[in-house]
C-alpha cells in the first residue's frame, strides 16, 4: 500500500504573534517552526497502516527551506521518503493553487491512500485536504478517528458533532483528513534520526509543477481581533489578583 | 447572475441548529446588497422554516439524498447551482459542510471563504472576516474573479434572533443521481457510550486545558472545582491525552454548556471549544498569555501562571 501524508510546518503553537507593519502576514524572523500538530496525527496514522498493511509512506511537504527540517523529523519517525515542494511564498496562499501543485508533484506517485490533518493551525482554512481529493479525483471522507482495511477498499470512522461518529465503507484510492488526539503520537527514535539522514528528498521547484490559475480570495490584510467583549483583567501578583477575583464573584456577579 | 443561496442543513427533518444562522446572514447579505434570498436543503423538507422571509425555498429530493454523502450533495448542489445562478452560495460552517463545501467549490473552480466571523461591504464589495491561528489573528478577504462565491458562517456570527419573518414558497425538485456516481457508502451514526455525567445539569463548571502540561497536575484544578461545588470539565486535549474521561469534554465535538459560571483554566479558547461554553452567564478565564481568545468572551480573567493562580484562588476563597 502506498500511503502519501501531506504535511506542513507552521509557527510552534505558543508563539507570540505579531502583525508586521504592512499587515500582509506575521512578523516571522523569530519565530520557531514546528509540524503542523493535526499533520503530526495524519503521519502518525500513515505510520499506523504501513505497519499493519505493508508498503511505503511517502510525506509531502510544501515550503521554504525551513521546511526541510520538519520533512527530515518526519523521515526520523518513520516516514520512508519525501517530497519537497519548495515555494517561498510564507504569506497568504490559496487552498486550491496549493491543491493543485500538490496534485502534480503526486502525479507520478499513484497513491492507495492519501492522508492530511483536518486543519493547519495557521490558515486553519480546514479544506485543502477535501480540495486535493477532488483536483485528484478521489472519494474522501474528514475527520477520521480510525482505518481498517475492508475488501478491497476501507472502512473509516468519521467524528461527527455532538458525540456522534458514523462508519463511512470506501475504495481506494481515497483521501482522508485525520482527527487529531485519536492516537498517540510516537517519538522518533536514535536509530530513526541516523537513517532519516540516508533517506530520499525529492525537491521540487512549485514554479516547475506549471500554471495553477488565478487566485478565488485574496487577503487584503491581518490584524489582531479588537477586544469586543469588556472583560475585567487583574494581572498583578498571583494572591492580589484571586483576591481581587473572589471579591468581583461574591458581590458583583454574584455566582459563589 | 444574482441572489444569495444558503445551503441549510437537516438530519431526519430536523433543522441544524446553525441553519437558521446562515439563513439569517443571507438575509442581511441580501438586504445590504439589495439581493433576492434564496435557501436550499437536501434529503427532505425540515421543520421550522415557514414563518421566515425569503424568496423560495429549494427542496432537493432523492433516495440517495436521504443519508448525507459528499458526492451524493456536491451532484445535487452543482446543478442547483448551474440551474439557477447564485452569486454568492453561504453555508453554516458544521462538519458536514466542512466535508462537502470545499469539493463543491473546487468543481467550479472556486475556493470556500471558511469559518467567517463577520463581514462589511465597502462600495458595494463584500469583505468577509476569517479567524487564523485559531483566533489569534484576524483577516480581511474579498472575492476575486467570477460568482459564484462560497463562505460559510462561524456558528454565532449572525443571529437566528434577527431572522424577518413572514414566508417563502416551496420548489421541490429531483436531480439526476444515480447510485455508481456515489462512491462512498456510509453507516448509521452511533454514540460510544451513554453520557453518565451531565454536564448542562451544572451550576458551575471548572474546566482544565492544555495549560496543565501533565496528568499529574489535573488535582490542581480538581481542588478549585471542590471550593466551588463545581463539575470538573476539560477541552478536548486533555480528553484525548485520557487524562480526564471523554464524557467530561467541553466543544463542538463534546458537551455544550451554559452553566451560572465557567471557570477555563489554562484554556487558551479555540473556536471548537469556545462554542461549547460562550454562553455562560459568567465566565472567569486564567490563562499566562494575555492575548488568548479565551479573553475575548471572559468577564473576568487572571493572567498568570495557573499553578500559582489556581491555589491562590483556593486560599481567597477560604
Amino acid at each position: 500500500m502506498k500511503i502519501v501524508v501531506a504535511i506542513k510546518q507552521v509557527p510552534a503553537r505558543d508563539s507570540l504573534l505579531k502583525v508586521n507593519s504592512a499587515g500582509s502576514w506575521i512578523e516571522d524572523s523569530d519565530l520557531s517552526y514546528e509540524i503542523n500538530e493535526p499533520d503530526a496525527y495524519a503521519l502518525e496514522a500513515g505510520l499506523q497502516l504501513k505497519e499493519k498493511q505493508g508498503g511505503e509512506v511517502v510525506v509531502v511537504c510544501a515550503g521554504p527551506d525551513r521546511a526541510s527540517q520538519t520533512i527530515r523529523e518526519a523521515l526520523a519517525k518513520g516516514a520512508d521518503r519525501a517530497i519537497h515542494i519548495e515555494s517561498d511564498e510564507t504569506g497568504v496562499s490559496d487552498p486550491l493553487i496549493l491543491a493543485r501543485i500538490i496534485a502534480k508533484a503526486l502525479e507520478s506517485e499513484k497513491p492507495d491512500i492519501v492522508l492530511t490533518g483536518l486543519q493547519s493551525d495557521d490558515f486553519g482554512y480546514g479544506q485543502t485536504g477535501v480540495i486535493l481529493a477532488e483536483v485528484m479525483g478521489l472519494p474522501h471522507a474528514t475527520i477520521i478517528m480510525n482505518i481498517e482495511p475492508e475488501g478491497a477498499g476501507i472502512k473509516v470512522k468519521r467524528e461527527l458533532e455532538d458525540g456522534w461518529f458514523q462508519n463511512v465503507e470506501m475504495p481506494l484510492p481515497a483521501l482522508l483528513t485525520i482527527q487529531s488526539g485519536a492516537t498517540k503520537l510516537r517519538y522518533a527514535t536514535l536509530m530513526g534520526i541516523k537513517k532519516a539522514k540516508a533517506k530520499e528528498v525529492k525537491k521540487l521547484a512549485a514554479a516547475s509543477l506549471g500554471e495553477s490559475g488565478a487566485p478565488s480570495v485574496r487577503v487584503l490584510r491581518i490584524y489582531i481581533p479588537e477586544k469586543t467583549k469588556k472583560s475585567q483583567i487583574f494581572d498583578g501578583p498571583p494572591k492580589e489578583a484571586a483576591a481581587q477575583l473572589v471579591e468581583k464573584l461574591r458581590h458583583e456577579a454574584r455566582v459563589i | 447572475m444574482s441572489g444569495i443561496l444558503a445551503v441549510l442543513e437537516q438530519r431526519d427533518g430536523n433543522l441544524h441548529k446553525m441553519s437558521l444562522e446562515a439563513l439569517a446572514a443571507a438575509q442581511q447579505l441580501g438586504t445590504e446588497l439589495g439581493l433576492p434570498v434564496f435557501a436550499a436543503v437536501l434529503g427532505a423538507e425540515p421543520e421550522g422554516l415557514s414563518g421566515y422571509q425569503f424568496d423560495k425555498l429549494h427542496v432537493l429530493e432523492h433516495d440517495l439524498l436521504k443519508q448525507y454523502t459528499p458526492d451524493g450533495y456536491v451532484i445535487a448542489l452543482k446543478e442547483l447551482i448551474g440551474r439557477h445562478g447564485p452569486k454568492y452560495i453561504l453555508f453554516p460552517h458544521t462538519y458536514q459542510v466542512r466535508d462537502f463545501a470545499p469539493k463543491l467549490a473546487t468543481s467550479l473552480g472556486r475556493v470556500l471563504v471558511s469559518d467567517v466571523v463577520s463581514h462589511r461591504v465597502e462600495n458595494g464589495a463584500l469583505i468577509l472576516v476569517r479567524q487564523l491561528f485559531q483566533g489569534k489573528i484576524n483577516a480581511d478577504v474579498r472575492f476575486e474573479g467570477d460568482a459564484p462565491y462560497f463562505a460559510s458562517i462561524q456558528a454565532g456570527a449572525f443571529r437566528a434572533g434577527s431572522l424577518q419573518t413572514g414566508s417563502a414558497p416551496v420548489e421541490k425538485s429531483t436531480p439526476e443521481l444515480t447510485a455508481s456516481q456515489i462512491r462512498t457508502k456510509p453507516g448509521e451514526l452511533f454514540r460510544e457510550s451513554a453520557r453518565a455525567v451531565d454536564l448542562g445539569a451544572a451550576e458551575i463548571i471548572v474546566s482544565v486545558g492544555r495549560g496543565i502540561r501533565e496528568a499529574e497536575n489535573i488535582p490542581v484544578v480538581q481542588k478549585l472545582a471542590e471550593a466551588l461545588g463545581a463539575e470538573l470539565a476539560a477541552s478536548r486535549p486533555i480528553c484525548d491525552n485520557g487524562w480526564l474521561p471523554m464524557e467530561r469534554q467541553v466543544g463542538s465535538s463534546g458537551q455544550t454548556v451554559a452553566p451560572k459560571m465557567y471557570v477555563a483554566v489554562g484554556i487558551s479558547g479555540a473556536i471548537q471549544h469556545l462554542v461549547g461554553m460562550k454562553s455562560s452567564k459568567t465566565i472567569v478565564a486564567i490563562n499566562k498569555d494575555p492575548e488568548a481568545p479565551i479573553f475575548e468572551v471572559a468577564d473576568y480573567g487572571i493572567v498568570g501562571d495557573l499553578f500559582q493562580v489556581v491555589p491562590a484562588i483556593i486560599e481567597a476563597l477560604k
